[in-house]
Protein backbone atom coordinates (compact mmCIF):
# COMPACT_ATOMS: atom_id res chain seq x y z
CA UNK A 1 0.00 0.00 0.00
CA UNK A 2 0.77 3.41 -1.15
CA UNK A 3 0.42 6.17 1.77
CA UNK A 4 -0.72 9.42 0.44
CA UNK A 5 0.22 11.92 3.17
CA UNK A 6 -2.49 14.58 4.17
CA UNK A 7 -1.20 17.75 5.63
CA UNK A 8 -3.87 19.71 4.72
CA UNK A 9 -2.01 21.30 1.74
CA UNK A 10 -3.92 21.16 -1.16
CA UNK A 11 -5.80 18.60 -3.28
CA UNK A 12 -4.26 15.11 -3.16
CA UNK A 13 -7.52 13.11 -4.44
CA UNK A 14 -5.51 13.77 -8.32
CA UNK A 15 -2.45 12.12 -6.57
CA UNK A 16 -4.60 9.12 -6.03
CA UNK A 17 -6.52 8.74 -8.88
CA UNK A 18 -3.49 8.65 -10.50
CA UNK A 19 -1.98 5.63 -8.57
CA UNK A 20 -5.66 4.07 -8.85
CA UNK A 21 -4.74 4.43 -13.01
CA UNK A 22 -1.55 2.87 -12.86
CA UNK A 23 -2.94 -0.02 -10.99
CA UNK A 24 -1.28 0.37 -7.68
CA UNK A 25 -3.18 0.63 -4.60
CA UNK A 26 -3.16 4.11 -2.76
CA UNK A 27 -4.46 5.84 0.46
CA UNK A 28 -4.60 9.36 1.80
CA UNK A 29 -3.96 9.26 5.26
CA UNK A 30 -2.77 11.31 8.19
CA UNK A 31 -2.23 8.56 10.75
CA UNK A 32 1.31 8.09 11.34
CA UNK A 33 0.47 4.30 12.12
CA UNK A 34 -0.35 3.88 8.38
CA UNK A 35 2.69 5.86 7.22
CA UNK A 36 4.75 3.16 9.03
CA UNK A 37 2.89 0.35 7.97
CA UNK A 38 3.51 1.47 3.99
CA UNK A 39 5.13 0.17 1.35
CA UNK A 40 6.13 3.59 -0.23
CA UNK A 41 5.05 7.13 0.77
CA UNK A 42 3.88 10.00 -1.47
CA UNK A 43 4.88 13.84 0.07
CA UNK A 44 2.27 16.06 -2.07
CA UNK A 45 1.44 19.34 -1.64
CA UNK A 46 0.62 22.87 -3.16
CA UNK A 47 1.39 26.17 -1.27
CA UNK A 48 3.00 28.16 1.18
CA UNK A 49 5.97 26.26 2.91
CA UNK A 50 4.57 27.32 6.35
CA UNK A 51 2.16 24.40 5.75
CA UNK A 52 4.88 22.14 6.77
CA UNK A 53 4.63 23.17 9.83
CA UNK A 54 1.65 20.93 9.70
CA UNK A 55 3.84 17.99 9.23
CA UNK A 56 6.07 18.54 12.41
CA UNK A 57 5.96 15.81 15.39
CA UNK A 58 4.21 12.30 14.57
CA UNK A 59 4.00 12.58 11.01
CA UNK A 60 7.57 13.90 10.18
CA UNK A 61 8.89 11.41 12.76
CA UNK A 62 6.71 8.43 10.54
CA UNK A 63 8.38 9.71 7.47
CA UNK A 64 12.14 9.95 8.49
CA UNK A 65 11.60 6.53 10.05
CA UNK A 66 10.28 5.23 6.68
CA UNK A 67 13.46 6.73 5.49
CA UNK A 68 15.56 5.21 7.63
CA UNK A 69 14.38 1.34 6.95
CA UNK A 70 14.22 2.52 3.01
CA UNK A 71 11.30 2.89 2.23
CA UNK A 72 10.52 4.42 -1.01
CA UNK A 73 9.46 7.99 -0.46
CA UNK A 74 8.40 10.59 -3.76
CA UNK A 75 7.98 14.07 -2.27
CA UNK A 76 5.49 16.30 -5.40
CA UNK A 77 5.98 20.17 -5.72
CA UNK A 78 6.18 21.51 -1.96
CA UNK A 79 6.67 18.13 -0.90
CA UNK A 80 10.13 17.91 -2.48
CA UNK A 81 11.10 21.49 -1.22
CA UNK A 82 10.15 19.63 2.37
CA UNK A 83 13.45 17.77 1.65
CA UNK A 84 15.75 20.59 1.44
CA UNK A 85 17.33 22.47 4.06
CA UNK A 86 14.78 25.35 3.73
CA UNK A 87 13.24 27.41 1.86
CA UNK A 88 12.95 31.72 1.71
CA UNK A 89 9.02 31.78 1.81
CA UNK A 90 9.12 30.75 5.41
CA UNK A 91 13.17 31.18 6.82
CA UNK A 92 12.34 30.52 10.14
CA UNK A 93 11.41 26.79 9.33
CA UNK A 94 13.79 23.98 8.84
CA UNK A 95 12.99 21.12 6.17
CA UNK A 96 14.51 17.87 6.41
CA UNK A 97 17.49 18.63 5.22
CA UNK A 98 17.89 15.73 2.94
CA UNK A 99 19.01 17.40 -0.06
CA UNK A 100 21.18 20.37 0.59
CA UNK A 101 20.09 23.98 -0.02
CA UNK A 102 17.70 26.34 0.21
CA UNK A 103 14.62 26.91 -1.87
CA UNK A 104 14.04 30.56 -3.74
CA UNK A 105 11.85 32.87 -5.48
CA UNK A 106 12.14 33.13 -9.18
CA UNK A 107 14.34 36.10 -10.69
CA UNK A 108 12.09 38.87 -10.87
CA UNK A 109 13.07 38.86 -15.00
CA UNK A 110 10.52 36.14 -15.51
CA UNK A 111 6.56 35.85 -14.35
CA UNK A 112 5.72 34.02 -11.19
CA UNK A 113 4.42 31.79 -10.49
CA UNK A 114 6.15 29.62 -12.82
CA UNK A 115 2.72 27.52 -14.68
CA UNK A 116 2.54 25.38 -17.38
CA UNK A 117 4.09 22.86 -19.66
CA UNK A 118 8.12 22.93 -19.57
CA UNK A 119 10.56 20.89 -20.56
CA UNK A 120 12.51 18.23 -18.65
CA UNK A 121 16.24 17.48 -19.02
CA UNK A 122 17.08 14.21 -17.69
CA UNK A 123 21.07 15.10 -16.21
CA UNK A 124 21.76 12.18 -14.57
CA UNK A 125 20.94 8.37 -13.96
CA UNK A 126 17.83 7.93 -12.57
CA UNK A 127 15.30 5.49 -11.70
CA UNK A 128 12.34 7.38 -11.08
CA UNK A 129 13.02 8.79 -14.90
CA UNK A 130 13.18 5.25 -16.60
CA UNK A 131 11.77 5.12 -20.19
CA UNK A 132 11.02 8.91 -20.15
CA UNK A 133 12.71 10.90 -23.32
CA UNK A 134 14.65 13.17 -22.77
CA UNK A 135 13.09 17.72 -22.81
CA UNK A 136 9.68 15.69 -22.05
CA UNK A 137 6.73 18.10 -21.07
CA UNK A 138 5.61 18.25 -17.84
CA UNK A 139 3.25 20.50 -15.76
CA UNK A 140 4.72 23.44 -12.94
CA UNK A 141 3.06 25.37 -10.61
CA UNK A 142 5.28 26.61 -8.18
CA UNK A 143 6.66 30.24 -6.79
CA UNK A 144 9.82 28.84 -5.07
CA UNK A 145 12.20 26.53 -6.44
CA UNK A 146 15.45 24.44 -5.20
CA UNK A 147 18.53 25.05 -6.19
CA UNK A 148 20.34 22.17 -8.49
CA UNK A 149 22.35 19.98 -6.31
CA UNK A 150 24.28 16.82 -6.44
CA UNK A 151 21.36 14.69 -6.43
CA UNK A 152 19.88 16.19 -9.15
CA UNK A 153 18.51 14.06 -12.18
CA UNK A 154 16.07 16.34 -13.71
CA UNK A 155 16.34 20.15 -14.42
CA UNK A 156 14.42 22.58 -16.19
CA UNK A 157 14.92 26.34 -16.91
CA UNK A 158 13.04 29.06 -16.15
CA UNK A 159 14.65 32.01 -15.36
CA UNK A 160 18.13 29.83 -14.86
CA UNK A 161 18.19 25.87 -13.97
CA UNK A 162 16.79 24.74 -10.76
CA UNK A 163 15.80 21.43 -9.95
CA UNK A 164 12.62 19.20 -11.36
CA UNK A 165 13.61 15.55 -9.75
CA UNK A 166 15.93 15.03 -7.14
CA UNK A 167 16.90 11.45 -6.22
CA UNK A 168 19.37 9.89 -3.84
CA UNK A 169 18.88 5.98 -2.54
CA UNK A 170 15.29 5.61 -1.88
CA UNK A 171 14.32 9.42 -1.66
CA UNK A 172 13.01 11.19 -4.52
CA UNK A 173 11.27 14.22 -5.53
CA UNK A 174 9.89 16.21 -8.54
CA UNK A 175 9.18 19.82 -8.51
CA UNK A 176 6.37 19.22 -11.17
CA UNK A 177 2.87 17.61 -11.09
CA UNK A 178 3.64 13.95 -12.83
CA UNK A 179 -0.38 13.32 -11.37
CA UNK A 180 -1.04 16.05 -14.21
CA UNK A 181 1.73 15.20 -16.83
CA UNK A 182 0.18 13.29 -19.24
CA UNK A 183 1.65 10.20 -20.53
CA UNK A 184 5.28 11.40 -18.96
CA UNK A 185 3.74 11.40 -15.49
CA UNK A 186 1.90 8.35 -15.51
CA UNK A 187 5.38 6.59 -16.57
CA UNK A 188 7.21 8.34 -13.54
CA UNK A 189 4.77 7.11 -11.28
CA UNK A 190 4.79 3.58 -12.60
CA UNK A 191 8.50 3.56 -12.13
CA UNK A 192 7.88 4.87 -8.08
CA UNK A 193 5.54 2.02 -8.13
CA UNK A 194 7.65 -0.46 -9.12
CA UNK A 195 10.87 0.23 -7.28
CA UNK B 1 10.95 26.26 -22.53
CA UNK B 2 7.71 27.02 -21.05
CA UNK B 3 5.63 26.67 -23.54
CA UNK B 4 1.92 28.33 -24.20
CA UNK B 5 -0.45 26.64 -23.51
CA UNK B 6 -3.79 25.99 -25.24
CA UNK B 7 -6.92 25.21 -22.78
CA UNK B 8 -9.83 23.15 -24.37
CA UNK B 9 -13.09 24.31 -22.79
CA UNK B 10 -16.35 22.89 -22.07
CA UNK B 11 -19.91 24.61 -21.86
CA UNK B 12 -21.69 22.18 -20.15
CA UNK B 13 -25.59 22.88 -19.00
CA UNK B 14 -27.75 19.87 -17.81
CA UNK B 15 -24.86 17.06 -18.07
CA UNK B 16 -24.36 18.16 -21.95
CA UNK B 17 -21.74 20.27 -23.54
CA UNK B 18 -23.15 23.08 -25.44
CA UNK B 19 -21.68 25.93 -27.47
CA UNK B 20 -23.51 29.68 -27.84
CA UNK B 21 -22.74 32.75 -30.00
CA UNK B 22 -22.39 35.48 -27.74
CA UNK B 23 -23.44 33.64 -24.62
CA UNK B 24 -26.68 32.64 -26.15
CA UNK B 25 -27.47 30.19 -29.09
CA UNK B 26 -26.60 27.64 -27.55
CA UNK B 27 -26.63 23.95 -29.09
CA UNK B 28 -25.54 19.96 -28.44
CA UNK B 29 -22.02 19.20 -28.66
CA UNK B 30 -21.82 15.86 -27.07
CA UNK B 31 -20.93 14.00 -23.81
CA UNK B 32 -18.33 16.33 -21.38
CA UNK B 33 -16.66 13.18 -19.71
CA UNK B 34 -15.71 11.81 -23.55
CA UNK B 35 -15.22 15.14 -24.99
CA UNK B 36 -12.32 16.33 -22.47
CA UNK B 37 -10.65 12.90 -22.74
CA UNK B 38 -10.81 13.06 -26.86
CA UNK B 39 -9.14 16.99 -26.40
CA UNK B 40 -6.43 15.75 -23.58
CA UNK B 41 -5.55 12.70 -26.31
CA UNK B 42 -5.51 15.20 -29.23
CA UNK B 43 -2.93 17.81 -27.56
CA UNK B 44 -5.43 19.94 -25.31
CA UNK B 45 -2.85 21.35 -22.46
CA UNK B 46 -5.51 21.50 -20.13
CA UNK B 47 -9.32 21.32 -20.06
CA UNK B 48 -11.98 23.78 -18.58
CA UNK B 49 -15.35 22.79 -17.85
CA UNK B 50 -17.50 25.92 -17.56
CA UNK B 51 -21.32 24.70 -16.15
CA UNK B 52 -22.98 27.41 -18.00
CA UNK B 53 -26.84 27.49 -16.36
CA UNK B 54 -25.28 26.59 -12.79
CA UNK B 55 -28.55 26.36 -11.36
CA UNK B 56 -29.15 24.17 -8.42
CA UNK B 57 -31.07 21.49 -9.74
CA UNK B 58 -28.37 20.75 -12.03
CA UNK B 59 -25.27 20.47 -9.15
CA UNK B 60 -25.89 16.84 -8.67
CA UNK B 61 -25.60 16.48 -12.28
CA UNK B 62 -22.00 18.68 -12.84
CA UNK B 63 -20.33 16.69 -10.36
CA UNK B 64 -21.35 13.61 -11.15
CA UNK B 65 -19.44 14.77 -14.95
CA UNK B 66 -16.67 16.26 -13.01
CA UNK B 67 -16.28 12.91 -11.37
CA UNK B 68 -16.20 10.93 -14.14
CA UNK B 69 -13.87 13.23 -16.21
CA UNK B 70 -11.37 13.35 -13.74
CA UNK B 71 -11.10 9.96 -13.35
CA UNK B 72 -9.57 9.60 -16.75
CA UNK B 73 -8.04 12.91 -17.63
CA UNK B 74 -4.31 13.82 -16.22
CA UNK B 75 -3.69 16.72 -17.36
CA UNK B 76 -4.87 20.21 -15.30
CA UNK B 77 -8.34 19.63 -15.04
CA UNK B 78 -10.59 23.34 -13.82
CA UNK B 79 -14.34 23.54 -13.41
CA UNK B 80 -16.33 26.68 -13.13
CA UNK B 81 -19.57 28.39 -13.20
CA UNK B 82 -21.38 28.96 -10.12
CA UNK B 83 -19.17 28.88 -7.24
CA UNK B 84 -20.46 31.19 -5.09
CA UNK B 85 -19.18 30.07 -1.92
CA UNK B 86 -15.83 27.97 -0.27
CA UNK B 87 -18.38 24.88 -0.06
CA UNK B 88 -19.20 24.98 -3.68
CA UNK B 89 -15.14 24.81 -4.35
CA UNK B 90 -14.59 22.22 -2.05
CA UNK B 91 -17.19 20.08 -3.83
CA UNK B 92 -15.79 20.79 -7.32
CA UNK B 93 -13.00 19.95 -6.10
CA UNK B 94 -13.65 17.41 -3.99
CA UNK B 95 -14.97 15.89 -7.42
CA UNK B 96 -11.58 15.78 -8.96
CA UNK B 97 -10.95 19.13 -10.01
CA UNK B 98 -7.64 21.07 -9.82
CA UNK B 99 -8.84 24.66 -10.35
CA UNK B 100 -11.93 26.14 -9.83
CA UNK B 101 -12.49 29.39 -11.73
CA UNK B 102 -15.23 31.97 -9.89
CA UNK B 103 -16.44 35.14 -11.39
CA UNK B 104 -19.28 36.62 -10.09
CA UNK B 105 -19.20 35.63 -6.65
CA UNK B 106 -15.63 36.98 -5.87
CA UNK B 107 -17.24 40.08 -7.99
CA UNK B 108 -19.92 40.45 -4.76
CA UNK B 109 -17.10 39.57 -2.01
CA UNK B 110 -13.47 39.56 -3.17
CA UNK B 111 -12.60 37.58 -0.27
CA UNK B 112 -13.99 34.48 -1.62
CA UNK B 113 -10.52 34.10 -3.74
CA UNK B 114 -8.54 34.13 -0.44
CA UNK B 115 -10.47 31.48 1.29
CA UNK B 116 -10.35 29.05 -1.53
CA UNK B 117 -6.68 30.39 -1.65
CA UNK B 118 -5.82 29.85 1.65
CA UNK B 119 -6.84 26.42 1.46
CA UNK B 120 -6.24 24.58 -1.75
CA UNK B 121 -3.63 27.19 -2.96
CA UNK B 122 -3.41 30.19 -5.19
CA UNK B 123 -2.60 28.13 -8.16
CA UNK B 124 -5.78 26.09 -7.60
CA UNK B 125 -8.16 29.53 -8.39
CA UNK B 126 -8.63 31.41 -11.21
CA UNK B 127 -10.89 34.57 -11.58
CA UNK B 128 -12.58 34.80 -14.32
CA UNK B 129 -13.11 37.91 -16.14
CA UNK B 130 -16.13 38.52 -18.59
CA UNK B 131 -14.99 42.20 -20.62
CA UNK B 132 -16.78 44.59 -22.36
CA UNK B 133 -15.44 47.19 -24.70
CA UNK B 134 -16.68 50.76 -23.49
CA UNK B 135 -16.20 54.04 -25.98
CA UNK B 136 -13.10 53.91 -28.60
CA UNK B 137 -10.09 55.84 -29.20
CA UNK B 138 -8.11 57.63 -25.77
CA UNK B 139 -11.61 56.94 -24.04
CA UNK B 140 -11.37 53.25 -24.98
CA UNK B 141 -11.65 50.94 -21.29
CA UNK B 142 -13.15 47.59 -20.37
CA UNK B 143 -16.10 46.78 -18.56
CA UNK B 144 -16.93 43.65 -16.60
CA UNK B 145 -19.90 42.39 -16.58
CA UNK B 146 -21.47 39.54 -13.91
CA UNK B 147 -23.69 37.13 -14.08
CA UNK B 148 -22.80 34.97 -17.71
CA UNK B 149 -22.55 38.94 -18.98
CA UNK B 150 -25.82 40.28 -18.17
CA UNK B 151 -25.12 42.43 -15.19
CA UNK B 152 -22.73 45.47 -15.51
CA UNK B 153 -20.46 45.76 -12.49
CA UNK B 154 -19.28 49.32 -12.93
CA UNK B 155 -15.63 47.98 -12.82
CA UNK B 156 -12.59 48.38 -14.94
CA UNK B 157 -11.13 44.69 -16.36
CA UNK B 158 -7.86 45.68 -15.86
CA UNK B 159 -8.21 47.18 -12.47
CA UNK B 160 -10.32 44.32 -11.26
CA UNK B 161 -7.47 41.84 -12.89
CA UNK B 162 -5.07 43.26 -10.48
CA UNK B 163 -7.22 43.38 -7.55
CA UNK B 164 -8.12 39.84 -7.79
CA UNK B 165 -4.08 39.41 -8.03
CA UNK B 166 -4.01 40.62 -4.98
CA UNK B 167 -6.90 38.76 -3.05
CA UNK B 168 -4.79 35.61 -4.01
CA UNK B 169 -6.03 34.36 -7.67
CA UNK B 170 -3.15 31.90 -9.33
CA UNK B 171 -4.43 32.77 -13.23
CA UNK B 172 -7.08 35.00 -14.62
CA UNK B 173 -9.36 34.22 -17.35
CA UNK B 174 -9.98 36.87 -19.51
CA UNK B 175 -12.80 36.48 -21.93
CA UNK B 176 -14.48 39.20 -24.21
CA UNK B 177 -17.80 39.23 -24.19
CA UNK B 178 -17.51 41.42 -27.50
CA UNK B 179 -15.62 38.06 -29.52
CA UNK B 180 -17.54 35.52 -27.72
CA UNK B 181 -18.17 32.67 -30.47
CA UNK B 182 -17.42 35.13 -33.00
CA UNK B 183 -14.46 33.44 -34.28
CA UNK B 184 -13.09 36.28 -35.79
CA UNK B 185 -9.80 36.82 -33.20
CA UNK B 186 -9.28 37.52 -29.84
CA UNK B 187 -9.27 40.89 -28.64
CA UNK B 188 -5.42 41.39 -28.32
CA UNK B 189 -5.55 45.05 -26.77
CA UNK B 190 -7.48 43.51 -24.18
CA UNK B 191 -5.56 40.54 -23.26
CA UNK B 192 -1.87 43.00 -23.57
CA UNK B 193 -3.83 45.90 -21.17
CA UNK B 194 -4.70 42.74 -18.54
CA UNK B 195 -1.24 41.09 -18.92
CA UNK B 196 0.69 44.35 -19.05
CA UNK B 197 -0.96 45.14 -15.13
CA UNK B 198 -0.81 41.61 -13.56
CA UNK B 199 1.71 39.11 -12.79
CA UNK B 200 -0.05 35.94 -12.69
CA UNK B 201 -0.51 34.04 -16.37
CA UNK B 202 -3.21 35.40 -18.15
CA UNK B 203 -5.29 33.18 -20.07
CA UNK B 204 -7.36 34.53 -23.38
CA UNK B 205 -10.65 33.28 -24.59
CA UNK B 206 -13.17 34.53 -26.80
CA UNK B 207 -12.82 34.85 -30.20
CA UNK B 208 -10.72 31.84 -31.46
CA UNK B 209 -11.23 30.65 -35.15
CA UNK B 210 -8.21 30.09 -37.00
CA UNK B 211 -4.34 29.45 -36.25
CA UNK B 212 -3.33 33.10 -36.87
CA UNK B 213 -6.03 34.39 -33.81
CA UNK B 214 -3.89 32.51 -31.54
CA UNK B 215 -0.69 33.58 -33.26
CA UNK B 216 -2.05 36.92 -32.74
CA UNK B 217 -2.96 36.88 -28.84
CA UNK B 218 0.34 35.09 -27.71
CA UNK B 219 2.48 37.56 -29.84
CA UNK B 220 0.88 41.11 -29.71
CA UNK B 221 -1.76 39.70 -27.06
CA UNK B 222 1.11 38.64 -24.51
CA UNK B 223 -1.28 36.03 -23.82
CA UNK B 224 0.25 32.53 -21.42
CA UNK B 225 -2.67 30.28 -22.52
CA UNK B 226 -5.44 30.63 -24.81
CA UNK B 227 -8.35 29.08 -24.42
CA UNK B 228 -11.23 27.77 -27.15
CA UNK B 229 -14.64 25.95 -27.11
CA UNK B 230 -16.38 25.85 -30.30
CA UNK B 231 -13.50 25.19 -32.55
CA UNK B 232 -12.08 22.04 -30.99
CA UNK B 233 -15.08 20.24 -30.33
CA UNK B 234 -17.36 20.81 -33.67
CA UNK B 235 -13.84 19.45 -34.93
CA UNK B 236 -13.26 22.72 -36.80
CA UNK B 237 -9.54 23.37 -36.39
CA UNK B 238 -8.04 19.71 -34.82
CA UNK B 239 -5.65 20.79 -31.69
CA UNK B 240 -2.74 18.51 -32.95
CA UNK B 241 -2.66 20.91 -36.38
CA UNK B 242 -3.03 23.94 -34.57
CA UNK B 243 -0.12 23.77 -32.67
CA UNK B 244 1.88 22.42 -35.36
CA UNK B 245 0.79 25.76 -37.06
CA UNK B 246 1.96 27.81 -33.81
CA UNK B 247 5.49 25.78 -33.53
CA UNK B 248 6.02 26.72 -37.22
CA UNK B 249 5.58 30.06 -36.39
CA UNK B 250 7.97 30.34 -33.56
CA UNK B 251 5.35 30.11 -30.60
CA UNK B 252 6.78 27.53 -28.26
CA UNK B 253 4.04 24.44 -27.82
CA UNK B 254 4.18 21.45 -25.90
CA UNK B 255 4.20 19.66 -29.43
CA UNK B 256 4.49 16.51 -30.26
CA UNK B 257 2.87 15.08 -27.04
Amino acid sequence: MIAIVDYKAGNLASVKKAFDHVGHEAAITADPAAISRADKIVLPGVGNFEATTALAGALQEAVVDAIRRRVPLLGICLGMQWMFDSSREAPQLRGLGLFAGECEKFPAAVKSPHVGWNQLQVAGASRLLHRLPQDSFVYFTHSYRAPVVEATVGKCEYGGAFSAVVESGQVFGVQFHPEKSGTAGLQLLRNFCEL
Amino acid sequence: MLTKRIIACLDVDAGRVVKGVQFSDLRDAGDPAELALTHGRAGADEVVLLDISATYQNRATLLDVVRRTARQLFIPFTVGGGIRSLDDAAAVFDAGADKVTVNSAALADPTLIGRIARRYGSQAVIVAIDALRVGNGNGLHFGVKATGGRHATGRDAVRWASEAEQCGAGEILLTSIDRDGMRDGFDCELTRAVVNAVNIPVIASGGAGAAQHFIDVFRDGLADAALAASIFHLGITPIGELKEELQTAGIPMRWPC
